[in-house]
């Protein structure tokens, strides 16, 4: 599929209606619904062989079928059409209720940070296989010792020639099992000045001697990240990102990208959208002393709190689209996003499990569990956006500091 | 039920809004809202005048009776701005005066009245009851048929700035189903308003006694009309009010900031403790989400069914929003919080005039269950 003629910025509407017909048409024709076993809802929690190969193999689909990295440039291996056909391709994908995008780490926040302040060499060579789910990509910020402050990173890197040489541990690393390369923050100067301008950032194969994995299992009993080892692993210097002692300002940028702050991602959803709605299906059709929960004049209320919530986070998301409405903290609206998202995922979550009465106990497995148990795997699960990608409670300090202007300390 | 209202804004909704925003901010300065909080009237007339000037009475109105043929949702950016400064004076009363002669006069009425109202006439509306019901179609005052016209009956409430208006509308049954009649302010008899003591004092809020009042047939709007006009007038005085209220949220969210960067105590600024960093964050998010719901309720209001769905669902998340943020400013302002100086009270006391008036949150979602919630 070739879309040519169309230059960034310049969209002409009859061509974006075909793109999108036929991206409807595509996704329609190419969703499985029913692989035969259960599908990650996001990119933390591919537990699986199974799973992950399915998935890979998805993406890669969706990529050679022009609908993934359609905006990113075409001699990188994108689309080079405008961010439009990219979101009416995104939109496909929600409507015909596509499994997530793998490559998560690589599609929204590696390749951006790439074109971003990357050389055309590190482009050239890493795009393609981010869109193609060839090269998966893991993250390596977090530490044992080291979470939310992150700035006190300990894993060492040595410079050796051309080479670094890398000692420590890193953990909580999504799909760090599966992955081609990591995008690591290492300590390159421990006697800098100050915790942070000893940081340096790197782009680090992980399939080399003195790198190991091994998996951690999860709140739900199943697997999604690894604690990851490296012992004298040596990786190529023109892997630095930046200059060495700024690792923390490549940090930043790249969890800028991780929260939605700047777009420029590849397209698609790696956490399967929220549908506030499922859960007044599920109200009606669940019973509470003999009638359906959705007559309970309590639940009701719940149920609408739920939906005005869902509303105005979705009214949230389009008025970055509205300028005027935004001129007095143009980055409160963006840098409150994942708060507020994921906050509210964990609550409805949550909310759906009490809807279930005896039935609340059951859980995945279970031939009369409610939904398969999804909901209540969707609660536990829903934590790791609460807690990964940077707390709610740091979420908060950020928003406090940044948009609202009170002091550190 | 997919349509729960989009987000619109339109360059005259821009355009009126930086206009307003200074406008309140220069007339409405805190020192003249307290000075006014204490003046009878209770407003300033000469800032009338020129919110006349600008056309502001006009937005709403049809260029058929001398309006500038705008809509409910231009006067929304206005509303915000003058909650958020407490601006004082009739122009919520008037703004709704106006549409319920428009949704519910007759044409003779409107026009008669609208050109007035658009060039600063200053008018109100009398709903409220004894009852304390927020169902404006649940009324006891009446209209009798007389020789004179109609004699009216009993007693309003809430009627907003009536010492300010020339005409009151008032709801009544007439042969037993709701009606609306206008009464001309000079033809009250003495004493027949008592103004009223309210939580909220920037407003001006008034009883009316109806009886041995007659006015004549001609001031009878348009019978046929009356329910729907009280609909409108319900969803319209929910919208102009969530408006005030996410203006006030945002300013009493500032007022408390900067407070927070200012006090001192065990050596650190106080806004570096979480304790109140973390509900300062949940104040603004919740401010925000109120006003992305509000500008989605002012662009769908005249759609059917979805309108008032993003209206009740605006409001209600206003009122959650406005209270909690101004509750939280008395208590972050430590003893001075509890001051009458302290401007903390003024929005807390707001917050709970806004819910008081029209349907609280709760009320709001009552109302919402049975519109997206079919069972
Ligand atoms: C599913 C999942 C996937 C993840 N994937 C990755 C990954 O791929 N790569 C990666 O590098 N990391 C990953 N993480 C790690 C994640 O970023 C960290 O867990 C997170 O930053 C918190 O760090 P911590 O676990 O050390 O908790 P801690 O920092 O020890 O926090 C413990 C508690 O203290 C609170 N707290 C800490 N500091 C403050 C403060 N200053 N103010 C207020 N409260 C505070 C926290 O909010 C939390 O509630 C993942 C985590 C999860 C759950």
């Amino acid at each position: 599929m070739k879309h040519d003629g169309v230059l960034m910025g310049k969209v002409n509407p009859q061509e974006l209606d075909e793109f999108a017909k036929e991206a409807d048409a595509w996704f329609a024709e190419n969703v499985n619904p029913d692989p035969g076993f259960m599908l990650p809802l996001t990119f933390m929690e591919v537990g699986t062989d199974q799973q992950f190969e399915f998935l890979r193999d998805w993406q890669n689909k969706v990529y050679e079928a022009g609908y993934l990295g359609a905006a990113w440039p075409s001699e990188y291996g994108g689309g080079g059409l405008d961010q439009a056909f990219q979101d009416v391709a995104t939109d496909a994908m929600r409507r015909h209720h596509a499994p997530i995008m793998l490559n998560a780490i690589g599609l929204n926040w590696t390749g951006p940070l790439l074109m971003d302040i990357g050389t055309e060499a590190h482009c050239k060579k890493h795009i393609k296989g981010i869109l193609s789910a060839e090269d998966i990509w893991c993250q390596g910020f977090s530490e044992p010792d080291n979470g939310s402050d992150l700035g006190n990173a300990q894993l060492r890197a040595v410079r050796d020639g051309d080479e670094y040489v890398l000692n420590g541990s890193k953990i909580w690393t999504t799909q760090g099992n599966y992955a081609k390369y990591m995008i690591l923050l290492a300590r390159t100067n421990p006697d800098a000045p100050n915790k942070y301008a000893g940081l340096s950032f790197f782009l680090a194969p992980m399939k080399i001697p003195g790198v190991e994995t091994r998996p951690i299992r999860k709140l739900t009993g199943e697997y999604g990240f690894t604690q990851t080892f490296f012992t004298d692993a040596r990786i190529p210097a023109d892997g630095l990102m930046g200059k060495e002692g700024e690792g923390w300002q490549v940090a930043m940028k790249t969890l800028e990208y991780e929260r939605g702050v700047h777009g420029g991602q590849a397209g698609g959803y790696v956490l399967l959208p929220l549908d506030a709605f499922a859960v007044i299906d599920l109200a009606r059709k669940l019973q509470r002393d003999g009638a359906p929960v959705m007559d309970d004049p309590v639940m009701r209320d719940a149920l609408v709190e739920f939906m005005i919530e869902a509303q105005s986070l979705k009214l949230c998301q389009a008025r970055g689209a509205f300028a005027p409405l935004n001129e007095e903290r143009p980055f409160g609206l963006a840098l409150s996003g994942k708060l507020m998202w994921t906050e509210f995922a964990r609550r409805i979550n949550e909310f759906a499990i009490t809807l279930q009465g005896t039935k609340g106990g059951y859980y995945v497995g279970d031939p009369n569990a409610v939904d398969h148990g999804l909901w209540t795997r969707g609660y536990l699960n829903a934590f790791s956006a609460t807690i990964g990608g940077g707390t709610s409670e740091i979420q908060h300090n950020i928003i406090a500091e940044h948009v609202l202007g009170l002091p550190k300390r | 039920m997919d349509n729960l209202g989009q987000l619109g804004f339109s360059e005259a909704q821009a355009d009126l809004m930086e206009v307003a925003k200074r406008f309140c901010r220069e007339q409405s300065p805190m020192q003249k809202v307290r000075a006014l909080m204490e003046d009878d009237l209770g407003h300033d007339p000469k800032v009338w005048d020129e919110m006349a000037a600008l056309g502001w009475l006009s937005i709403a109105i049809p260029e058929a009776y001398e309006g500038a043929g705008l809509g409910v949702a231009e006067i929304v950016p206005i509303m915000e701005q003058m909650g958020r400064y407490f601006l004082a004076g009739p122009f919520f009363s008037t703004s709704l005066a106006a549409q319920a002669l428009l949704v519910g006069g007759t044409e003779a009425q409107k026009q008669t009245y609208l050109p007035k109202i658009a060039g600063g006439s200053v008018a109100t509306l009398a709903l409220s009851e004894q009852s304390g019901n927020w169902d404006l179609t649940a009324i006891t005052a009446r209209a009798s048929h007389t020789d004179q016209g109609l004699a009216l009956s009993g007693e309003k409430f809430f009627v907003r700035d009536a010492v300010a208006a020339n005409w009151i509308i008032a709801s009544v049954l007439l042969d037993d189903k709701p009606a609306l009649v206008l009464i001309a302010k000079d033809d009250l008899p003495k004493d027949a308003l008592r103004r009223e003591i309210i939580i909220d004092e920037t407003k001006r809020s008034f009883a009316l006694t109806l009886d041995g009042i007659t006015v004549p047939k001609s001031a009878l709007l348009d019978m046929a009309q009356a329910e729907v006009t009280l609909a409108h007038i319900h969803l319209c005085a929910n919208l102009l009010s969530t408006a005030e209220m996410c203006g006030g949220t945002q300013n009493v969210i500032d007022y408390t900031l900067d407070y927070l960067r200012t006090r001192k105590q065990f050596g650190r600024t106080i806004g570096s403790y979480q304790a109140l960093k973390h509900p300062s964050v949940d104040a603004y998010t919740g401010y925000e989400r109120a006003r992305s719901l509000l500008y989605s309720a002012a662009h769908s209001f005249n759609e059917q069914g979805t309108g008032e769905i993003a209206t009740r669902m605006a409001k209600a998340q206003a009122d959650k929003a406005y209270a909690y943020a101004a509750d939280r400013s008395i208590q972050f302002h430590g003893g001075f919080g509890f001051t009458y100086e302290c401007d903390a009270q003024l929005y807390r006391r707001s917050a709970i005039w806004h819910a008081s008036q029209y349907g609280d949150a709760a009320y709001h979602r009552k109302k919402l269950a049975d519109l997206i919630l079919p069972s």
